[in-house]
């Protein structure tokens, strides 16, 4: 643009050369190209997952329990391991790492949730304040259950978006009491879930007001809980001290994994997470080969291009073309060859990755590409090819002009 | 104008050393019309890329209008190649995809002379070789004759001090070898200093000086003769 001159002469030399410059782009548009598609898919792969574990705390734990299968210390198998508050409190107060806490205690099936005239049938669980952490819970408005619920055993609820909807239609809910069973509760609060509409159709109410009406004991069905910010391996450590503890407990043996269940999240997602490292190291690898395989393209191309010119540039030289002004010229092509193909490639990947965006399916979420990176990749696509060039264009500039004019071609 | 004071150059070959030139002392005086003639091996093209500053020399003294050219960098060889000399070759050397304008322009891109006005000027010396007509022709639809001169007004726009044509009616046919040695002589007459090297006795006999070299020496013609003998 500054310098006319220096364009027309670029231009010119790719409108005579039409087979080179096309090969020279594919190349270098391919390299970008497959390496953006990669990451993309790649990164489609990742968020896929991480959506389907969206519902729950990545570093919850949960605890269920379960049916003897070894005799014991002269107990039979087949005994029934039941969890009591005493379970929750020896989490709570002996493991330093558990973070947020909660028991459950399920009303059996589903109950009859009247208000007004309206019946419907929801499933309740009993849980402690904790649980809205665990179930990653969003209280849209109102509060969740609390610890002065607990100890009051406040006959309250918070009930799912959809309960609201389908129950209160456009009436404010909260303040209103409902009926679970033939029992009165006040709603305190209204929560959503990522997890989707039947995350959604739970009610919620204070673990001991549960125990006290529906049980009259202080059984808890299942315990789960969150870590502190800690290393997998960390994390099963302790899942294993947490074993030990509930069998010397419970009177099982810690070898019987059929009466205890301990799933860790963190696990799960630690799998996956390595198997995204896994699949991240081989995009790299492959997309890196393809820019390679462009880098090499470009070099060889340059050869010939500077082969091929020759004696045009014995001519120029002997009319006063300074090496450096050769270097320049020889640079200037492939630098805006390669720079366009770059971008080119570029567009053509997230074009092809917002199409993808379009295809739902399991596990595949929102292809993205850092543009970045894609940038980095053509940069560095497009100075390979002006560093490859650079030893021939050097080569070109230092010729003997009359050497050069007596060569063909031109 | 040129000055050659004791020039040696000699090129290695594998294990041996050959001597090209073995002392050359020549003046060439401004405004001459010089041959320099020679079989092959001579050392003719030799001298040649050494007077126009596209070869190095081993040892010796050359003087460019007055100009010591010695020891310079490849950047610098360009800018006095641009500024004190216009080449002529035997294959015209005319870049193919460039229009008889565009190619008599060229050396005056390298001196970074505004496109108008490069332009103007190429016209202006492609009209006094007689191919105005043909500005907008490419060299492949030009005949030899019509290309050699378009390579003449190439060497002359920048106003050089020498031209220097090697072998520049070798791919001519006889009728229009003269008709190039007749420009020449025109630019000469003009107050150009011309020097051509060739084989052929009657185009050297169309000059004011013969110098002929054999074997790395003068043989003869070393002695200056005034140019407008």
């Amino acid at each position: 643009m500054i310098d006319f001159d220096k364009w027309q002469e670029i231009f010119n030399s790719i409108r005579r050369h039409p087979l080179r410059t096309i090969l020279t782009a594919l190349g270098v548009f391919w390299g970008i190209f497959m390496l953006v598609l990669l990451l993309g898919a790649g990164r489609g792969l990742q968020n896929g997952v991480e959506y389907e574990f969206r519902d729950d705390a990545t570093n919850s734990v949960w605890i269920r329990r379960g049916v003897t299968s070894i005799p014991f210390e002269g107990l039979p198998k087949g005994r029934q391991i039941r969890f009591s508050n005493e379970d929750y409190d020896l989490l709570a107060e002996h493991f330093d790492e558990v973070d947020q806490i909660t028991g459950r205690f399920y009303l059996a099936g589903n109950q009859t949730i009247s208000y007004g005239k309206k019946s419907l049938a929801y499933s309740v669980r009993a849980v402690h304040p904790g649980h809205r952490y665990i179930e990653n819970s969003i209280v849209e408005s109102g509060r969740f259950i609390n610890e002065t619920d607990l100890k009051d055993c406040r006959k309250v609820a918070v009930i799912g978006k959809v309960v609201q909807k389908d129950l209160f239609g456009n009436e404010p809910p909260l303040g209103k009491e409902i009926k679970i069973g033939s029992t009165i509760y006040t709603v305190v609060g209204i929560y959503s879930d990522t997890g989707g509409d039947d995350e959604m159709r739970i009610i919620y109410i204070p673990i001991s007001t549960a125990q006290k009406i529906y049980s009259g004991t202080d059984e808890l069905h299942q315990l789960m809980f969150t870590t502190k910010d800690m290393e997998l391996a960390a994390i099963q450590q302790m899942q294993e001290e947490i074993r030990e503890a509930f069998a010397r407990r419970h009177q099982f043996d810690v070898e019987d994994r059929k009466a205890l269940y301990i799933f860790g999240v963190a696990e799960e997602y630690q799998k996956f997470m390595n198997l995204f490292a896994a699949i991240r190291a081989f995009v790299w690898f492959v997309g890196l080969g393809s820019i390679v395989a462009g880098i090499i393209g470009v070099s060889n191309i340059m050869l010939i291009v500077v082969k091929d010119r020759t004696k045009e540039i014995g001519i120029r030289k002997a009319l006063g073309a300074t090496p450096r002004s050769i270097i320049a010229m020889i640079l200037q092509e492939s630098i805006l060859i390669t720079s366009v193909a770059g971008y080119l490639g570029l567009l053509a990947g997230v074009g092809v990755i917002s199409l993808m965006e379009a295809i739902a399916v399991e596990y595949f979420r929102n292809p993205r590409v850092d543009l970045g990176v894609g940038a980095i990749a053509t940069l560095v696509l497009v100075s390979a090819g002006a560093l490859a060039g650079l030893m021939p264009a050097r080569k070109a500039a230092r010729i003997n002009p009359v050497v050069a004019m007596r060569e063909g071609g031109g | 104008m040129i000055r050659l004071r004791n020039i040696r150059k000699s090129y290695k070959t594998g294990y041996n050393q050959l001597e090209v030139l073995k002392g050359i002392d020549l003046d060439i005086e401004s405004g001459a019309f010089t041959s320099i003639m020679g079989s092959s091996g001579s050392g003719k093209s030799t001298l040649l890329n050494i007077i126009g500053i596209l070869d190095e020399y081993d040892q010796g003294d050359y003087l460019l209008d007055g100009k010591m050219i010695k020891g310079l960098s490849q950047t610098e060889a360009a800018q006095y190649r641009n500024q004190f000399i216009g080449f002529v070759f035997q294959s015209f050397n005319l870049l193919p995809f460039k229009t008889a304008q565009e190619n008599v322009a060229l050396p005056l891109y390298y001196q970074k002379i505004d496109r108008k006005k490069r332009q103007a000027l190429a016209l202006e010396y492609l009209d006094m070789v007689g191919l105005a007509d043909w500005a907008e022709h490419l060299p492949n639809q030009l005949s030899g004759g019509q290309q050699q001169r378009v390579a003449i007004a190439r060497a002359l726009i920048t106003q050089p001090k020498v031209i220097l044509a090697d072998e520049p009616t070798g791919a001519l046919d006889s009728a229009t070898s003269y008709d190039v040695m007749e420009l020449f002589k025109k630019v000469n007459r003009e107050g150009m200093t011309v020097i051509i090297v060739t084989h052929e006795n009657d185009i050297a006999a169309m000059t004011h000086r013969i110098i002929r070299l054999r074997d790395g020496v003068i043989e003869s013609g070393a002695a200056a003769v005034s140019a407008n003998s």
